[in-house]
């Protein structure tokens, strides 16, 4: 059992990163749109300008 | 004919073309308008089609075409002329408009009208991206919203929007994004702090679960471990997202008043304070979990609480927003029609302004050229435009959907109808009513006395088990929150107001919806009220004068002429009904205040009015006809020097639904009176004909606050319903007053409830939505004393682990918000005649 003396403070590093991770995440509006770039996928940019 | 064998060429591979290749509207038959993609001819139905799909084609964009999963709207298929964009290019105005970006870039959030599918984002992002200048583009599809970054030495924001512009898109730019930032912050604010608290609890039971299911086989060890595991985790949860009800729970003490934080702040700060001193000491129970997840599940009622407030003001924040920020004033208006972007701050009355169409009307005003439709939705309920022409006034806020206007401003800035309106919803919402006084009162009082009993609890207890006595006391505290009182009642009342608002109907005093509900006299006035107000033309009669008789129409003709300049709803109806192919010209036109009016047409002289005024002209005794005339309708005569010309009898119509609001209010159990300063026989005659049993007519505005009071001894609560100018005394009076709103007089109306559609159906809407959100209220306070007659009683013979007592208080104000909430769902589909057309086609 002495591994969970390695594995709980772990999960609370990881817990913590996540946290971070997330807040990144949304303070660069990665969420502002959910829809769009789902769409914007299918399009083939590179038709673009050869008429 | 070339286009034609192209087209047969076509169909032989694909069935025949019967809709626009572009807009999916059915072709013309005379239709030849046509665009080239990958060498295929497909038909268009118009130029405007056509141009936009040709500029597609042309920038290489064709696999919009391929991709797109909805057909563009109607509206905005019809080109903007260039020229309209040399508005925006005006220096001040693009600096107005958008923000320094650094160096020479400069940004500006656009709003892009016309998106329905995904393909279109693509297509605008790609046209915008193409364009030499065009630093970067970033379109969100969900809010139709674009930020646009530009070299300023290399391109203006006139450029851009007319690129937009020419694939068939309008773009305009968003200059009040400032006022949305401070709902979105406030917003993000709470799901950061519900996101916190609910990522603690799951954490804090991953690592406390294994201490519950091992039941003290756990080494004291690892134990140990977990509990400052969850200790770290907690800390987060108590600091961050429970920190506004320590701080309401703070405001609340130093104002010497008991909210409803004062118990949960206490309830958290006991729990989170002994399990830390557990921990610390290793020994007594920890109780994170519990801590945790009763600050999520509150979060969680509280972030649906707001939810639906913010949908309650979102109409009113709609409105703010509906004023545009430019105006385009003609600067020597009517000796040239050059017109200079201003800010709206910067017109003054009098001053001619251009109103294109899809442009919000920039301030109160009257138009004085062009003819158009104008959407007042926002102001109104109403969802149908309304025909527009010189003469006509115009509220600042609503929309031009038809043509261009140009409009003499009457009123700017805080004088305006939008401006009355917003002050008058902020007066409602600052306006504690009634029910939620009483029901923060009782919530203040109901807390002392949770308190005295969560300190006899800890007492009895401490007699008792003193290892028990703390965890029973906080869940004492924790299991009684009184957010039923306090949270739900003002939520209630906020989306019954926002639901109405919806309706046309504007709630301006907090006590309005209750005295609404709970009305059982409803006292109508009758010109403006249960009328239109607007004289109808029922009866022309030619009469014979002493050279001849005239024809119908050649008397319309006559009188329209001479009422053509009249402001008076008499020439209003004149002028609607005389023929449209007859104009006739006349001279020395005068008019008589009161009496009439006289001018010369051809070579005659006329007059126009009251039958003795036109005696003195033509010098005959009163016809006959006048005689068999009814009491009920207005006379108008017409004579020359000769004789009598004609007789012209109009009425006042009945609003439609008046019928209607009358038979179901009274089967609402509501009586139902009318009272009115016209003559008794008119006022007779609507009563008979409307059904309503109580009528009288003559009443001076004297009369009718004493009917109002008479009735009030009695014990009515009196409702009374007037165009809000005449009866001022008798709406002041009365318990509620409701008022005919429109345009001009909002701003001054000191009405409780302002039916601004100017439908009298909208009066039955808000009758019900009042009753509906006083139904609403009580079952939830039912409902709040049911649960804490049962829940405290309980929590205090030690039966409830404070575990249970959070989620239990927590799922109480979840289900008294949910309550609340039903009543924005009585908003009416916003769906208009015209657009269900469109649909129609489309498909």
């Amino acid at each position: 059992m002495e591994i969970v003396y390695l594995l709980v403070p772990l999960s609370l590093v990881l817990v913590f990163l996540i946290g971070a991770v997330f807040f990144w995440a949304v303070r660069r509006g990665q969420y502002d749109d959910l829809e769009g770039p789902a769409h914007r996928i299918l399009m083939d940019d590179d038709r673009t300008g050869s008429g | 004919m070339d286009t034609v064998v192209l087209n047969a060429a076509a169909s032989a591979a694909v069935p025949a073309q019967t809709e626009c290749y572009h807009c999916g509207l059915l072709l013309p038959h005379d239709a030849h308008f046509v665009v080239a993609i990958d060498g295929v001819e497909h038909a268009l139905c118009c130029a405007g089609c056509q141009a936009v799909a040709r500029t597609i084609v042309e920038h290489g964009l064709t696999s919009y075409y391929r991709h797109r999963s909805a057909l563009p709207s109607r509206e905005e298929t019809v080109p903007q002329t260039v020229r309209d964009l040399a508005a925006y290019a005006v220096p001040e105005v693009e600096r107005a408009l958008s923000r320094d970006a650094g160096g020479n870039a400069r940004e500006a959030a656009l709003m892009l009208e016309g998106i329905t599918c995904a393909a279109c984002v693509w297509l605008i992002e790609q046209r915008l991206q193409n364009m030499p200048g065009v630093l970067g583009v970033d379109i969100n599809y969900a809010t139709h919203r674009a930020q646009v970054r530009w070299d300023a030495r290399r391109t203006r924001l006139a450029a851009i929007l007319e690129a937009v512009m020419a694939i068939g898109y309008r773009a305009h730019p968003y200059d009040s994004a400032r006022a949305e930032q401070a709902r979105r912050s406030e917003r993000d604010r709470a799901l950061w702090r519900l996101f916190v608290a609910g990522f603690g609890m799951m954490q804090v039971m991953m690592y406390l679960v294994p201490v519950y299911l091992t039941d003290g086989e756990m080494s004291p060890d690892i134990e140990q471990l977990m509990r400052i595991a969850s200790l770290i985790l907690t800390l987060p949860v108590v600091l961050f997202s429970a920190a506004p009800f320590f701080a309401g729970a703070w405001r609340d003490a130093r104002a010497r008043h008991l909210g409803m934080d004062v118990p949960i702040a206490l309830g958290i700060g006991t729990a989170f304070a002994a399990s830390v001193v557990a921990t610390v000491a290793g020994s007594g129970q920890v109780y994170f979990d519990s801590v945790t997840m009763f600050v999520f599940l509150l979060l969680a009622a509280r972030f649906l609480e707001m939810t639906a407030r913010t949908r309650a003001v979102i109409t009113q924040e709609q409105l703010a927003q509906q004023a545009p920020a430019v105006a385009e004033r003609f600067a020597e208006w009517p000796a040239s029609d050059l017109a200079e972007m201003v800010s709206v701050s910067r017109l003054r009355v009098g001053d001619h302004v251009r109103v294109r169409p899809g442009a919000a009307v920039p301030a109160d005003g009257m138009v004085v050229g062009g003819a158009s439709e104008i959407d007042e939705s926002l102001l109104t309920g109403e969802s149908r435009p309304l025909p527009k022409r010189a003469g006509d006034d115009l509220t600042g806020g609503s929309l031009n959907v038809g043509n261009p206007l140009v409009m003499r401003v009457t009123r700017v800035g805080a004088d305006t109808a939008l401006a009355g309106i917003l002050r008058l919803l902020d007066r409602a919402a600052g306006d504690k009513p009634r029910i939620a006084r009483v029901a923060d009162r009782v919530a203040q009082n109901f807390v002392l006395a949770l308190l005295v009993i969560a300190a006899v609890v800890a007492v009895v207890w401490h007699q008792l088990d003193p290892s028990r006595a703390l965890w029973v006391t906080v869940a004492v505290l924790v299991v009684s929150c009184p957010c039923a009182l306090s949270l739900a009642t003002p939520a209630a009342l906020a989306a019954a107001t926002g639901a109405l608002h919806a309706h046309g109907v504007l709630i301006t005093r907090g006590d309005a919806l209750e005295n609404l509900a709970r009305a059982t006299h409803f006292v109508f006035d009758k010109t403006g009220t249960l009328t239109t107000g607007a004289m109808q033309l029922i009866g022309v009669t030619p009469l014979a004068g002493n050279i001849r008789e005239r024809t119908r129409a050649e008397c319309l003709a006559l009188a329209a002429a001479l009422e053509a300049g009249s402001g008076h709803p008499l020439a209003h109806a004149l002028i609607a009904a005389a023929p449209a192919s007859v104009r006739h010209r006349c001279t020395e036109c005068k008019h008589f205040a009161g009496s009439g009016v006289e001018a010369v047409v051809g070579n005659t002289r006329l007059r126009l009015g009251a039958p003795g005024f036109v005696a003195e002209l033509c010098g005959q005794p009163l016809p006959r006809e006048l005689a068999t005339v009814a009491h009920d309708v207005t006379a108008v005569m017409l004579g020359d020097e000769q004789g009598w010309v004609a007789l012209f009898t109009f009425t006042d119509p009945l609003r439609p639904h008046a019928r209607t609001v009358v038979r179901q209010l009274a089967q609402l159990g509501k009586h139902v009176h009318l009272l009115s300063g016209d003559r008794p026989e008119i006022v007779r005659h609507i009563a008979r004909e409307l059904g309503i049993a109580a009528a009288h007519g003559g009443a001076t505005p004297r009369d009718k606050l004493d009917y109002v009071r008479r009735l009030q001894l009695d014990g009515a609560i009196v409702a009374m319903v007037g165009d809000g100018v005449n009866d001022a005394a008798g709406l002041a009076a009365a318990q509620v007053s409701i008022a005919m709103g429109s345009g001009a007089d909002i701003a001054c109306s000191a009405s409780d409830v302002i039916l601004l559609s100017g439908r009298l159906d909208a009066l039955l809407a808000a009758v019900r939505t009042a009753r509906a959100a006083l139904r609403v209220i009580r079952q939830n306070l039912a409902w709040a004393f049911a649960y804490n007659l049962v829940a405290i009683p309980l929590a205090a013979c030690g039966y409830v682990t404070p575990l249970i007592a959070g989620a239990g208080m927590a799922a109480s104000s979840m289900l008294v918000v949910a309550n609340a909430l039903r009543l924005l769902r009585r908003a009416p589909p916003r769906t208009t005649p015209v657009s269900a057309t469109v649909t129609v086609a489309v498909n």
